[in-house]
């Protein structure tokens, strides 16, 4: 394999790295908008979860008007910038365009999306600002999509909001958990600045609500809660062995190379274990940081692996090579790992070596924080229970989006709970 | 294999394609280039009263990702020095005698036309060409378009060109007034050898709304263009047939000129009666190559037919181009929808709702978005199988069967047209419209804002 150097520097590492979707510049803007058709009731439009109109923003683009395409994308989602280039817009607004249906390539609305959103982010145009205080505070716990979201809806209709977030950037998994190639730091944060001075919510970093003093405070503080608090971290099964050297979560193994790019530790043979868009990431990623052989290793067959099938290819066009059948039995090593054991549906048992392996098998549910708030129902899946009119949850005054209520989904999903959780909490305190 | 050469009114050619008196044919240079590259003939940039010319002086149309799908000019005839046009001139019918360099001329009075035609004639061009178009600049001064505006005017020029010429005469028209017969019976009276049209349509393109100064802007003023390319095609169109079916301008030939880019409109316009075709903002968009595509076709189209030369279909669709009331009312044509085609977009739906009859039904709610057309609300308007996106997924279907054949005029005759406000036998009487209030209940989902 060994198609990517290891990398010694930012440089290469941004080269290993490349943007799958980079910033189109004004002429591909101008070609690629005139080819939208306008479509009645646009399935591009239908097809995203937060409703973006954008059949007009790209006619916006294709007239000039820039702004008021910016402006069209954030009225409908608040992360329009970097949805327009984490989405997995091959089975959302893309994938549904009607020009597939005669084979020819749907229209670039990612990156349309983001030559409308990037020039008001560069040149700072302001394009919202808080409604007239109402005199109501609301707390999010939680920076991620679905917090910022819920935070910009709420400050345009009058609320005081603080965020409260575990670590010390904003914006979530947007920053910590997606592959890189798929965002810059620089590009997420400063979506998140431009949102921020525009609307002047509060954020608290490396404020993790943890205990049950915080809570209370925090009813008495506040006339409303939202609860955007993700995911926990990388679930770890008791699998023996796992709990040697050179066994990586892959959230773990993601935020820190989102974190610290090429100094991030990384094995010259690698396995990575699981089936799903996190796992595809990971993978990737290991091909891209130079390790010589990775692995990607899925219990059941590739058509029953979760993720989708274009992050396999990317996963596979970077070097990755799939494995199926093969649930881990074992992680191998003496102190550190030399290998995995398998065990085929067959009853076969094979070993593979490596000096590095990624669990992407799930993270871990919050319901021990959950249990933290009266009354809050959970699902059967750990997650928790809302009207989806409103995202209101079983005790009144939380509110809650994003993966905690849909047990991990897109940034676009977490943006659309914020948002609608926003006009819940407005409509409930009125 | 079709022969593609041509005799026009005197000017012999090896084939219809000829460059418009404009900016391709300023010099000798550029001719000749275009004669390598295939062109059969070239009407030189006008020569005549001294100019200067203005700095920014095209403007253009852009329509979606198409570039000059209309375009506009500003700028006056020739500015060069006429003895170095005519020494070029010279050069270039000597090395090419078998191609139709024509002079295009533009003067003031009687002495001015006759010394400048000697001169031509003497350079040796085939032909000339009288400019009464132009709708910009010369036309404050007495020329161009105030003489192709002024039927009077027009035939006196004419005659006295008509004097002094020994070489065909081919007098250019104006689109810019009512009705095209006046200045082309004044042509056809003075004795002109031949006709083409149109020159350029006074416009203004567009205004910058930065300076609000119509294009092409001038250091913040701008002033009426002359339009031309693609966008005015229909107008020339219309024109030519004007003059093609009246009865005494008919006989003269008719070159062509008016957005023709490539074969198809080159068989347009012969189809409708010309016999030679001029071009000029295709050569100013793509360059002279162009000609390639524009030769390749016709032959093409030739051969199919079997026609030897384009006379042998000169005017072939004449005898269709009729009056409104000789339009067969009976005849009647439905959409029909090919759903294996159709991708869903919806446009002919809401083209209809909101454009035209409510002729075209949505499919319920997830069942796909394959639309329908209500046969009994279809008037047969075109406008659904005109937004569709997909070659060849709407057709319009005949429904009647020929049998039957009424026009307004044969109504009229037969004292059967409605005649009063109410009058049962209008066409629109008991034609299914949707009542008002249902256009209420009807809004377009918005899912951003809830």
């Amino acid at each position: 394999m060994a198609e990517y150097k290891r990398p010694a520097n930012e440089a290469e590492f941004q080269a290993n790295f490349k943007q799958k979707k980079p910033l189109m510049n004004a002429t591909q803007a101008y070609y690629e908008s005139s080819r939208c058709l306008f479509c009645y009731d646009a399935p591009c439009m239908n097809a995203c979860p937060t409703g973006i109109d954008i059949p007009l923003f790209i006619k916006q683009i294709h007239t000039g008007n820039v702004e008021g395409a910016a402006k069209t994308i954030y009225d409908a989602n608040w992360l329009g910038n970097a949805c327009g280039t984490v989405c997995p817009t091959g089975v959302l607004c893309e994938g549904s365009c009607v020009y597939n249906n005669q084979d020819v390539p749907p229209l670039q609305i990612g990156r349309l999306q983001n030559f409308a959103t990037k020039s008001v982010i560069d040149q700072n145009k302001a394009m919202y600002q808080p409604g007239p205080d109402n005199g109501k505070k609301v707390a999010i716990i939680g920076a991620g999509p679905a917090g910022i979201a819920c935070a910009c809806e709420l400050r345009t209709l009058g609320y005081a909001v603080d965020i409260f977030e575990a670590k010390e950037k904003p914006s979530g998994l947007t920053v910590y958990g997606i592959a890189p190639y798929k965002i810059t730091n620089e590009e997420v944060l400063a979506e998140m600045k431009y949102l921020q001075d525009q609307l002047g919510y509060n954020v608290h970093y490396n404020q993790a609500i943890t205990s049950k003093e915080q809570i209370t405070q925090l009813e008495n503080d506040y006339d409303a809660i939202f609860l955007g608090v993700g995911l926990g971290a990388t679930a770890f099964r008791n699998l023996p062995g796992e709990d040697k050297n050179g066994v990586y979560g892959a959230v773990e193994f993601i935020e820190d190379l989102r974190m610290n790019h090429e100094k991030t530790h990384v094995g010259n043979r690698v396995i990575v274990l699981g089936g799903g868009n996190t796992a595809m990431d990971a993978a990737s990623e290991s091909a891209r940081m130079g390790a010589s052989e990775v692995t990607l290793a899925y219990r059941g067959s590739k058509e029953k692996m979760g993720a989708y099938d274009f992050e396999y290819e990317l996963a596979v066009g970077a070097g990755v090579k799939g494995v199926f059948d093969a649930s881990p039995t074992e992680i191998l090593g003496n102190g550190s790992v030399s290998g995995v054991k398998f065990k085929r549906a067959s009853g076969e048992e094979f070993v593979m070596e490596c000096d590095m392996v990624i669990k992407a098998t799930g993270q871990a549910k919050q319901g021990s924080f959950f249990s933290l708030i009266d009354g809050l129902e959970l699902d059967d899946k750990t997650r928790i229970k809302v009207n989806p009119e409103t995202n209101q949850s079983t005790n009144p005054k939380y509110f809650a989006g994003g993966d905690a209520i849909n047990g991990g989904a897109e940034v676009v999903n977490g943006a659309h709970d914020g948002k609608l959780a926003a006009r819940g909490i407005d409509a409930w305190l009125k | 294999m079709a022969d593609l050469s041509i005799n026009f009114a005197g000017i012999k050619a090896p084939n219809p394609f000829w460059l418009a008196s404009a900016p391709p044919t300023n010099s000798g240079y550029q001719i000749m280039k275009a004669y390598e590259a295939g062109w059969g003939g070239a009407v030189w940039k006008t020569l005549g009263m001294p100019t200067i010319n203005v700095s920014s002086r095209y403007g253009a149309t852009n329509y979606r990702d198409t570039r000059m799908a209309g375009f506009s000019n500003i700028e006056l005839i020739s500015d060069r020095p006429l003895e170095d046009n005519l020494r070029e001139m010279r050069e270039v019918t000597k090395r090419f005698p078998n191609h139709a360099t024509i002079a295009s001329l533009m003067v003031d009075t009687r002495q001015e036309w006759n010394d400048i035609i000697k001169m031509v004639e003497d350079a040796g061009a085939a032909g000339i060409e009288l400019n009464f178009g132009c709708p910009h600049g010369m036309c404050e001064r007495g020329m161009g378009s105030a003489v192709g505006q002024d039927p009077v005017v027009l035939k006196t020029i004419v005659e006295w060109v008509m004097d002094a010429a020994s070489i065909p005469v081919i007098t250019k028209l104006s689109p810019n007034i009512s009705h095209i017969t006046d200045p082309g019976m004044a042509a056809v009276e003075a004795k002109t050898d031949a006709i083409s049209l149109i020159n350029t349509v006074k416009s203004i393109v567009g205004i910058d709304l930065d300076t609000y100064a119509p294009y092409p802007v001038v250091d913040g003023k701008g002033t009426n263009g002359g339009y031309c390319g693609p966008a005015v095609k229909p107008i020339a169109l219309h024109m030519l047939k004007e003059l093609k079916q009246h009865p005494q301008i008919k006989d003269t030939p008719v070159s062509g000129i008016g957005g023709i880019e490539t074969w198809r409109d080159v068989v347009e316009y012969i189809l409708l009666g010309a016999t030679s075709v001029q071009v000029c903002t295709a050569a100013m968009h793509y360059g002279f190559g162009i000609v390639r595509e524009m030769e390749a076709g016709l032959r093409k189209f030739m051969d199919e037919r079997g026609y030897q030369t384009i006379y042998d279909f000169a005017g072939k669709a004449l005898p269709n181009v009729t009056e409104w009331k000789h339009l067969n009312l009976e005849y009647s044509v439905k959409a029909k929808i090919n759903e294996d085609k159709c991708v869903g977009c919806d446009l002919c739906y809401i083209a209809c709702d909101d454009g035209a009859h409510q002729a075209i039904a949505l499919p319920q709610e997830g069942q796909g978005r394959i639309p329908s057309i209500i046969e009994e609300n279809c008037v047969g308007c075109n406008l659904c199988s005109l937004v569709c996106p997909v070659e060849g997924c709407i057709t319009m279907e005949r429904k009647d069967d020929g049998s039957k054949h009424r026009t307004w005029d044969e109504r009229t005759q037969a004292d059967n047209i409605p005649n009063t406000w109410n009058d049962d036998r209008a066409g629109g009487k008991g034609h299914y419209v949707p009542e008002p209030a249902l256009a209420l209940e009807n809004k377009r989902k918005d899912r951003s804002k809830w």
